[in-house]
This record gives structure tokens, C-alpha cells and sequence, in this order.
């Protein structure tokens, strides 16, 4: 609770505003101090009393789908100025085993979890059979984690910065083939929180804003079992959705941050998401394109693979990076020019899928 | 290292899934078919999610299917899952897909692709969960 409170506290005052400016509070639970209340704990806690308070569970999605309906919220007139705020502490309130079986119960209490699939395994069998029908390599896996490496190392505030080599990655233990240990993302602790208000409303703050251009979401499946397609997720009507209220396309975006619990994540989004065609994302990462200079960098910041994963709130620290790189503010890693970045998540196994279209001009 | 069977992960009873876990200890494998739209569902629910129809029955499948996909865990999710083990997901010859394990020694390795053949493992001391083989014979 107290990471989370000071992340919101840092973005009220990075925004210019005080506490009592608040009138919407949108957070997510955390796993290693549960509360059957988040979001009002959170409010009694700032001793705020919003008009619209709301504790969303989205997974790995959470953080978009939040940042979607915090916009509506606006839209329709529910809030004004609206924190988002949310934060966990997966690597020092819980053990190993615990955060990953906590995290395992996503599967089917009948016809999944009794025969043993453990978080990497379900994201492996996306991995495999993108293999299977595309003859993506794990050396092409492997390049994702690297070019996450890559950012991370220019980015002081990243869990993990020591540059790593495909061979590392390959030669790193297998934990659910063809994914090796560094194929998957961290156990951190971490918080984070953004203040979203109408374009009005921003226009008096102390920085110039960053503009919400589209969102879309598509939700396909819970279970993996049940997925239609293993290889093309709903990151694909996610991202359509999300384009087509921008107005924009795939080749506007100067970076993208794309969900990267696990390499064969990103490969599918990179293609779902239209950077690429279905099938070439391993050509895709073969080309350089992820890395710091790219023609795409993803996940500036270094991603939930070497920046950090305190679980749900995960994705949040690739909304202030897109925030930062759109303020020109990114330091070492700024990606020179940035005018429009697309950011997406998903929760589940592929399950839940939120695109967002950030912009540092109106429209 | 055989871990106990008894701290394996248990599938909670339900009224609808019973013939499905049933036909298991009888060492059959039963799913749900409609017969408005001829068609068989798995997992096991109110309607068919196709049609939406109500005429639901329980009708045996052959068992055999196809590797969607796989992979060998190598850090088992508890101490009652000595790893490696196998977990897939099998497109079963009459539509549905399932997720299992495919029972392999280290010999043997699993493609996408491969033909499997339903056998029953007991799972704790009253239960039988479906788990899959290679079918020798196709390869
Ligand atoms: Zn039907």
C-alpha cells in the first residue's frame, strides 16, 4: 500500500496538482498484500474522496483496460482528474513458489491446472507452435530479450542492465522448452501511477501533455485450451480498434511497448499489431528493428524482461516511459523525435488485450 | 523420486463435469455432443456454445488425436510434479481441443503434429485424469 501511495503522491505533484484535485481513483489489487477493498483503502488511506473509485483485476491487462475506462469515465462525465495508481511487491512479499503458483491458478481448475502447466509453459506452447507453422527459431526469441537488454542498460532505473548476447539467453537454463530463463521476465517489486484529465483540464497543468489518441481492446479466450487461434491473439482487434480512433497506422509509431512476460509474446504482438506480417516477427527481430536506433524500438524502458515485473502493475512502467519519451524527457534513451507511440498489454494467456495510442500533439 | 499422488492438483467436482470424470474411471473418454448442430464440445457446459442449443448428450471419442502443441516443463509447478513432464494441447479427431500430458521417457521426443492415444492415470486415491501417449504406430 505505502509503494502505491507514493507512486499516486509523485504523479499528483509531477502533475502540478494536490490531493484534493482528485476526484477519480482507479488502482489494481496487489497479490502480496490483498485487499478485499483496494481502491476505497487506498482513497481512506490519501484521505481523498473521489466520485468515481474503482478496483480493476485485468491481469497483465489491467493497467490499459484502466487507462481506457478512466478515459470513458472522462468522456461521460464520471471525473474529471483521475489517478491511476497501482503497485505490488511480488519478489519480497512472496516467495518464489508462491508468486508463481498464484499467478499458475489462471488456468482451468478442472481441465488445466491438475496436469501441473506452470506460467511459462502456457506462454511456451504459443512459443511452439509459432515454431511449428512459421519456423521462428529460439535464437529469434532469444533477440527479444536481448533488445529489451539493450534499452534497459541506457535506462539507470532498470532491474536488470548487464548487456546479454543471444548465446547468454540460449545458454541460460531451460524452464519450459523452448523458453529458457531469460526468455522470462522478472519477480520485482514496484509501483507506479499517472494522472489522466481531459485535454482542457491538462492545459493549465505544469506540463504539457500527453495525448490519448485511441484505445481498443479484444478479449478472445480465458483458458489457452480454449483459444480459437494459438499464434494470432485478439492484440490484433485491440490494436484495429485503436488505430482506427487515432486515425493512425503501425508505420506512425515512432516506439512501441509491447507485454513481454515471456519473448513469444512480443512476436505475436509485433505481428497482430500489424508492425509485421503474420509469421514474419522472428525476420521482424532478425532486423534489428527492437533495438535502441531501430526502426521500432520496443520497450524503451527495458520491459517487464529487464526493467521490471511486480506482476499486474507491470505494464504501468511502460505508460510513464511512453510519457517521458513523448515529453522528449528520456534521457540516454530518448528516442530522438518522438511525436506517437502505441502501448499494449495483455492479461491471461493472451487472453485480454489493450492497445493505447499516445501522442505529444492533440491530434 | 516419485512425489505423493495425494498432493497433486485435484479438479474440483461439479455437477456437470461427473460423466466426464465417471467415464475416466471406467477408462473411457466421453465428451459432450449436440445433436442440433452435430457437433462435440469440450469443456463441459449448460448449451452449446455453437448454436446455443440444449440438446447436449454424453457420447465416448475415440481417444486419438493430434499434438497442437507442447512443452517440457522443466520446473515442475510443486514437489508433486517431478520435472520433465510433458504438458500439450491435443486436437482430438472428433473437434475439440484439450490440454493434457503426453506420458514420455526422456527418449522420446514430442513434435507438433504427432498422433497421441488417450490412456488414464489414477490421481489421488478415488480420481483418473485423462493423460495422453505417442500412438507408435504413425511414426
Ligand atoms: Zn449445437
Amino acid at each position: 500500500m505505502e509503494l502505491c501511495v507514493e507512486a499516486a503522491l509523485s504523479a499528483i505533484a509531477d502533475a502540478g496538482l494536490d490531493k484534493s484535485d482528485v476526484d477519480g481513483l482507479l488502482t489494481c489489487n496487489a497479490m502480496a498484500q490483498p485487499y478485499m477493498y483496494h481502491a476505497e483503502a487506498m482513497a481512506e488511506y490519501l484521505q481523498i474522496f473521489p466520485r468515481y473509485c474503482l478496483s480493476v483485476g485485468a491481469g497483465g491487462g489491467t493497467t490499459f483496460s484502466i487507462v481506457h475506462h478512466a478515459a470513458s469515465a472522462i468522456v461521460t462525465g464520471m471525473a474529471d482528474v483521475i489517478v491511476i495508481a497501482m503497485a505490488d511487491s511480488l519478489r519480497s512479499g512472496l516467495t518464489r513458489d508462491q508468486a508463481m503458483q498464484v499467478q499458475a491458478s489462471t488456468g482451468h481448475p478442472q481441465f488445466e491446472q491438475p496436469y501441473g502447466p506452470t506460467v511459462p509453459a502456457y506462454y511456451a506452447l504459443i512459443a511452439q507452435a509459432h515454431m511449428a507453422e512459421f519456423g521462428t527459431t529460439p535464437e529469434q526469441l532469444a533477440g527479444i530479450a536481448v533488445a529489451c537488454r539493450q534499452h534497459a542498460s541506457l535506462n539507470p532505473a532498470a532491474q536488470m542492465r548487464d548487456p546479454i548476447t543471444v548465446d547468454d539467453v540460449l545458454s541460460s537454463r531451460l524452464i519450459a522448452d523452448p523458453l529458457h530463463l531469460l526468455d522470462c521476465s522478472l519477480v520485482s517489486d514496484g509501483g507506479s501511477a499517472i494522472v489522466l484529465c481531459s485535454a482542457e483540464r491538462a492545459a493549465d497543468l505544469r506540463h504539457s501533455p500527453v495525448y490519448l489518441l485511441g484505445a481498443g481492446e479484444g478479449h478472445n479466450h480465458e483458458h489457452i485450451s480454449a483459444a480459437h487461434n494459438l499464434t494470432t491473439s485478439a492484440a490484433r482487434e485491440a490494436g484495429e480498434r485503436a488505430y482506427a480512433m487515432a486515425g493512425l497506422g503501425p508505420s506512425d509509431m515512432d516506439f512501441a511497448q509491447l507485454y513481454d512476460c515471456f519473448t513469444p509474446t512480443v512476436l505475436v504482438e509485433l505481428e497482430d499489431l500489424g508492425f509485421c506480417a503474420k509469421g514474419e516477427g522472428g525476420a521482424f527481430v532478425d532486423s534489428g528493428a527492437l533495438a535502441p536506433g531501430g526502426a521500432l524500438p520496443v520497450n524503451t524502458h527495458g520491459g517487464l524482461l529487464s526493467h521490471c515485473h511486480p506482476g499486474n502493475p507491470g505494464s504501468m512502467f511502460a505508460l510513464t516511459e511512453s510519457v517521458w519519451q513523448l515529453r522528449h524527457s528520456a534521457g540516454d534513451r530518448q528516442v530522438a523525435d518522438a511525436r506517437c507511440g502505441l502501448v499494449h498489454a495483455q492479461g491471461g494467456i493472451m487472453s485480454s488485450h489493450t492497445a493505447l495510442i499516445l501522442s505529444r500533439e492533440a491530434a | 523420486m516419485n512425489a505423493p499422488q495425494a498432493s497433486r492438483i485435484m479438479p474440483p467436482d461439479t455437477e456437470i463435469s461427473r460423466p466426464y470424470w465417471d467415464g475416466c474411471k471406467q477408462g473411457v473418454l466421453r465428451l459432450q455432443y449436440c445433436s442440433d448442430c452435430d457437433r462435440f464440445q469440450f469443456y463441459p457446459r449448460i448449451l452449446c456454445s455453437e448454436c446455443g442449443g440444449r440438446s447436449l448428450s454424453w457420447r465416448s471419442v475415440s481417444g486419438r488425436g493430434r499434438v497442437a502443441s507442447f512443452t517440457v516443463v522443466r520446473r515442475g509447478i510443486s514437489p508433486a510434479y517431478p520435472a520433465p513432464y510433458v504438458v500439450a494441447l491435443i486436437d482430438l479427431e472428433e473437434g475439440p481441443r484439450m490440454m493434457s500430458n503426453i506420458i514420455v521417457d526422456d527418449s522420446q521426443p514430442v513434435a507438433v503434429g504427432d498422433t497421441v492415444i488417450v490412456g488414464f492415470q489414477p490421481w489421488g486415491a478415488d480420481h483418473v485424469m485423462p493423460v495422453f501417449e505417442l500412438d507408435k504406430v504413425s511414426r
